[in-house]
């Protein structure tokens, strides 16, 4: 073939294309259809330079669309000629021949089809063993130690390959090219069982995996390694190894996730509807919220009176092991004590978890880098992240614009910390509630990861303004140059804004728990008119005493007292007690004296607080084991369709709107004591709150002309409410944005701070 | 300061107080003496060692169960000479009084003051006072100054404290301040709570005499022992933990701060002294102090861990462990 006929063009992948075995793909393709060129990753996507046939040139893209790489999404390809060079071969070019540092380091990735088929397969040598993947799959930055991504890198080197496992590794045509953690039972890592001391079981039971089932039918609890971390797993249908879990982590009632074997058993469970389908098999493999069904067979105290079972699919290759046939569905909870971080290693998890695991299912393979399940929900068609951390993190989240280099520290709850560097912005995963050494110690590692990660260590730190959180407190003793302070909720509208790469003002919906305000107060139901250098507040609910404080978090019936202390004046105390509150009637005069005076009851905004209230009027729960627990409970109550009926004011005052909600709060009561259906005033009061949320964001559009609204904040995780404040919004013509990627509560802070404070520097700069 | 003008949690032994001690008045008076942020200044006189300490007292109410502002004034300089390992010598008294202030309250609260000097062996040498116009002060201010003298041959300070020390505090947490929450007018609270205000002096001779070993005291006041706690872990570097099963409360005082929301840990005691010391002298200190009546519920609370900057630590009841940070300041809530 002489070069007339022959063709050579340049093309750009860009999305998800890095770390997740679109080389090996692409390489593949070319091979097959005869092209000469090259493959390799730059900063910019993955850089591919074909030449051949002009029919198989024409034929190249659809075919590398159509045999995409299960984990790889590409958001978009361009494409240029070039001259023909006569280059016959195709190479895969590694990515330290470009020197640069910038290649992803990829999320982990659940164990694929392929791979899963010869786990299965009895005439394959890798026939049940526990850490088969290959460049499709298997762990990524669990394992690593540095940045770039290289075995030796990874805590994969301490095994040397094997003859066998070393020509997969070094051929471009094989599944296993370049597979990192590649591994077989000859050279790779091992599992063994332990009981509750750590000693080994005796070797006479030759598999350990056929142990962990025996033992887990029998009701014991296992801590069982895993992928970026231990989890603690019983038998999901048996109700006393649940209740025993339970006491023995002091987790008394807050939802334990399962894991099943496979779509159909989790169908069983729960209503999976489509999208549920895709995220439940997605590579990501997540914690899927799904709608319980009524005789589902899991364990009543699994997740006692939430609407939600948390479940997933085995998603590495000992938990398809663990899983197989007909195995019932596991609980698999984080490993750890309460409220704690998840363990890591094996000393760490004997130490911490001893007294809470019967046995221990070990392996040698070190946990570099811990991470948790992510969970996700579906709503309106949309997933809504609620815990950004296995699969997805630490992916970056591109940015419409470059900022400049900025390390946020996050919040004090569900806190992440965010780096952002360029137009990308690096999440960490999930660390959790900074109350705890071990958390603490979690954040400052996280933060070293990060910044090996991002290959940036910003001098410049964002914060929150609440002067008690660790972070804020923490941003003192780092090195920095310069420190922003965000406030709480404007983060939260921020992040939204950044990831739809909104740079206009918006009104932001900030609908939460609590957030400390810039009056010192307590904020959490804020309309704020923002853009991403600052905020103003444009309407609010109408605050009330929280008597007791953070006591008032946990006791529920605290804020019913108050809401109707607000609602009724004097003769609040007539109403709590023809309420489900005469069990409280012993405190009614000093909580009014409390409410009276302000002595440790602190004003507060908040929506979270709210939904609580209104589960305690109705009798659902007046002291809560976890936050959320009430309004969760209220929202499971909230399941029949009813129309509005309550009503609210909104005044206009001193520039803002204020959301009235006591109109709203008497009529509930008054059905209550009229002996209404619970189930019905729950929906209509959710109804209710999405019209006078809308109506509120409404009258301040009116006044300011901006038509977009953003949504963020713990209340919508809330499924009733994000669906219902969408629709309406929309139905009254705004342009509604809500997180992409990113979980509408706390985890989402970190980003905001970011972005915030890198707009105020970049404006200073400017 | 974080601030543009002064809050009242500046004065509240928390974080704020912390910020407006270190950042407006350290920068300016700095010197070693008063560096080192104890509850009395140390100085060498002629070979001797001496301390110095001022405090002032602005409470409401003034007079409540177990004391009033009085003794309370005399008790807090006494306590604060005694905990650097100063034998109380003598005190200067200063009042600021609002105009209209009831003559028979001033005379009952000077008597009190006079009965707990010489309770306490002390002679009040010099005093002062002012009267403002109504509304220009609440009642009455009193500041105390006092003189100590020092035999104790180790120096009693953060500084000595050594990784392993054990901690202890001589008696129930939070007695003062409950009494005083209970006392707020618009509460009505009535319950059987008295102040702990005391004379210390007697009490911490008798251990330094006991102990050649003790490295550090301090009187648990405002912000209570939560406060000095995760002050001296701040300040030493030490990460120290405490086991919450092991923290003395009385029942009564427990019952109001669940209701109320308060921490007995944070709140403020008048006659409380939190010990560290060599761990093999701790049980014979504790018997000392259990010995003595201002020290029956003595307890031996945790223990000096490593110098890694992991603050205080608490070993929670339920198995776990959490960090207790400074607070805001005395009774401001953290809420986040
Ligand atoms: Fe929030
Ligand atoms: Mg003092
Ligand atoms: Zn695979
Ligand atoms: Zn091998």
């Amino acid at each position: 073939m002489n070069n007339q006929e022959r063709r050579r063009i340049r093309l750009l992948f860009s999305g998800i294309v890095q770390g997740v075995g679109f080389r090996p793909a692409i390489y593949r393709i070319a091979k097959e259809q005869n092209l000469g060129g090259f493959v390799c990753n730059t900063p910019e996507g993955v850089v591919v330079e074909v030449e051949g046939h002009p029919r198989h040139i024409e034929g190249f893209v659809p075919a590398v669309l159509n045999n995409l790489p299960p984990a790889a999404e590409v958001a978009a390809v361009s494409q240029e000629d070039l001259s023909v060079r006569g280059e016959q071969t195709f190479q895969i070019r590694s990515s330290r021949d470009d020197g640069d540092k910038d290649v992803m380091i990829s999320p982990d990735l659940a164990v694929c089809d392929n791979c899963l088929r010869e786990l299965k397969d009895p005439r394959d040598r890798r026939y049940r063993y526990p850490f088969i993947n290959c460049t499709d799959c298997g762990p990524r930055l669990t394992i690593i130690r540095d940045v770039p991504y290289d075995r030796g890198n990874t805590s994969m080197a301490c095994f040397p390959l094997c003859p066998q496992c070393g020509t997969e590794y070094e051929n471009p045509s094989d599944r296993r090219f370049h597979a990192e953690p590649n591994a077989c039972p000859l050279c790779g890592p091992r599992l063994w069982m332990t009981d509750g001391q750590g000693v080994p079981l005796a070797d006479d039971f030759p598999d350990p995996v056929e142990q962990a089932r025996e033992l887990l039918k029998k009701g014991k609890i296992l801590a069982i390694k895993g992928l970026g971390g231990f989890h603690l797993a019983v038998d999901a249908t048996n109700e006393q190894a649940v209740q025993r879990l339970r006491a023995r982590k002091y987790r008394e009632e807050k939802p334990l996730a399962v894991m099943v074997g496979h779509l159909e058993a989790a169908g069983r469970i729960a209503e999976i509807g489509r999208l549920e389908q895709h995220l439940l098999s997605s590579p990501q493999r997540p914690i899927v919220l799904c709608r319980k069904k009524r005789h589902g067979g899991i364990a009543p105290s699994v997740a006692p009176g939430v609407p939600d079972q948390g479940i997933m699919l085995p998603y590495t290759p000992l938990h398809a092991l663990l899983l197989e046939d007909d195995s019932p569905p596991l609980v698999m909870t984080s490993g750890n004590r309460v409220d704690e971080p998840i363990c890591q290693k094996n000393r760490e998890a004997l130490l911490r978890l001893k007294g809470i695991a019967d046995f221990f299912l070990l392996h040698n393979r070190d946990i570099l880098v811990r991470c948790d399940d992510s969970v996700v929900t579906a709503a309106r068609g949309k997933t809504v992240m609620i815990r950004r951390s296995r699969g997805y993190a630490p992916r970056p989240i591109t940015l419409q614009q470059c900022y400049p280099d900025v390390l946020a520290l996050g919040p004090q709850l569900k806190a992440t910390l965010c780096i952002l560097k360029g137009n990308q912005a690096y999440l960490s995963p999930h660390i959790g509630d900074l109350e705890t050494p071990e958390a603490r110690a979690f954040h400052s590692e996280s933060l070293s990861l990060m910044e090996r990660i991002a290959s940036c260590r910003p001098k410049v730190l964002a914060c929150d303004l609440h002067p008690a959180y660790y972070t804020t407190r923490l941003a003192k003793e780092l090195p920095h140059r310069e420190i922003f302070r965000v406030q709480h909720h404007h983060a939260h509208i921020v992040s939204v804004m950044a990831e739809n790469g909104l740079s206009e003002q918006v009104i932001g919906l900030a609908m939460d728990g609590t957030g400390y305000g810039t009056d010192g107060t307590v904020w959490g139901c804020e309309f704020l008119i923002s853009d991403e250098l600052d905020f103003q507040r444009a309407g609010h609910l109408e605050p009330f005493p929280l008597p007791g404080s953070d006591k008032a978090v946990r006791e529920p019936w605290r804020v019913a007292v108050s809401l109707l202390h607000e609602s009724y004046g004097h003769d609040w105390q007539e109403m709590a007690q023809r309420l489900d509150l005469s069990a409280f009637a012993s405190h009614f005069e000093l909580l009014n004296s409390m409410m009276a005076s302000g002595l440790n009851s602190p004003q507060a905004s908040s929506l979270g607080r709210v939904f609580d209230a209104v589960a305690s009027l109705l009798g659902i729960r007046h002291t809560a084991s976890f936050e959320g627990q009430a309004a969760m409970e209220l929202e499971a109550m909230a399941d029949l369709p009813y129309e509005a009926s309550y009503p609210f004011l909104l005044r206009y005052e001193d520039g803002r709107t204020l959301l009235d909600l006591r109109p709203l709060i008497r009529t509930l009561a008054q059905e209550r004591i009229n002996g209404i259906d619970p189930h019905k005033i729950a929906s209509r009061f959710h109804v209710s709150l999405i019209k006078a949320l809308a109506a509120t964001a409404g009258e301040i559009r009116e006044r300011t002309g901006i038509n977009r609204a953003v949504l963020s904040g713990g209340c919508f995780q809330n499924r009733i409410l994000f669906n219902g404040v969408t629709r309406e919004l929309e139905k009254e013509g705004f342009a509604v944005y809500t997180h992409i990627s990113l979980p509408p509560n706390d985890g989402c802070i970190a980003l905001g701070q970011a972005v915030v404070a890198a707009s105020r520097l970049k404006r200073r700069k400017s | 300061m974080s601030t543009e003008r002064i809050l009242l949690e500046h004065g509240g032994g928390g974080l704020l107080s912390h910020e407006l001690v270190t950042e407006v008045f350290l920068p300016l008076f700095s010197n070693a003496c008063l560096d080192r942020l104890e509850d009395s200044a140390v100085v060498t006189l002629e070979g001797r060692k001496f301390c110095f300490t001022t405090d002032s007292y602005v409470i409401d109410p003034i007079f409540f169960p177990g004391g009033n502002i009085g003794s309370l004034a005399v008790h807090g300089t006494i306590n604060d000479l005694s905990v650097c390992g100063g034998i109380p010598l003598m005190l200067s008294a200063g009042f600021i009084l609002e105009e209209g202030f009831p003559m028979e309250d001033l005379k009952q609260i000077t008597r009190s003051m006079a009965e707990a000097a010489k309770t306490a062996g002390v002679s009040i040498v010099t005093g002062d006072t002012k009267v403002v116009a109504r509304g220009a002060a609440d009642g009455l201010f009193i500041n105390t100054s006092g003189i100590g003298m020092i035999e104790y041959p180790q120096p009693l300070s953060v500084d000595s404290i050594q990784p392993g020390d054990a901690v202890l505090v001589s008696g129930t947490l939070g007695d003062h301040g409950a009494t005083v929450l209970c006392r707020r007018r618009e509460l009505g609270l009535s319950s059987g709570i008295r102040s702990d205000s005391a004379p210390l002096n007697g009490l911490i001779s008798s251990i330094l005499a006991a102990s050649q070993h003790i490295h550090c005291m301090r009187d648990p006041t405002r912000g209570g022992l939560g406060a000095i706690l995760a002050e001296i872990a701040g300040q030493s570097g030490f990460s120290i933990t405490i086991q919450e099963s092991e923290l003395p409360v009385r029942d009564e005082v427990k019952g109001v701060c669940e209701i109320l929301g308060f921490d007995p840990f944070f709140l403020a005691n008048e006659g409380k002294v939190a010990v560290f010391c060599a761990p093999a002298d701790a049980d014979r200190i504790l018997a000392t102090l259990r010995n003595h009546e201002y020290g029956r519920d003595a307890k031996i609370i945790g223990s000096v861990g490593e110098r890694n900057g992991g603050g205080l630590i608490m070993q929670t009841i339920i198995g776990g462990s959490r960090v207790v940070d400074l607070p805001l300041g005395e009774l401001v809530p953290r809420i986040c």
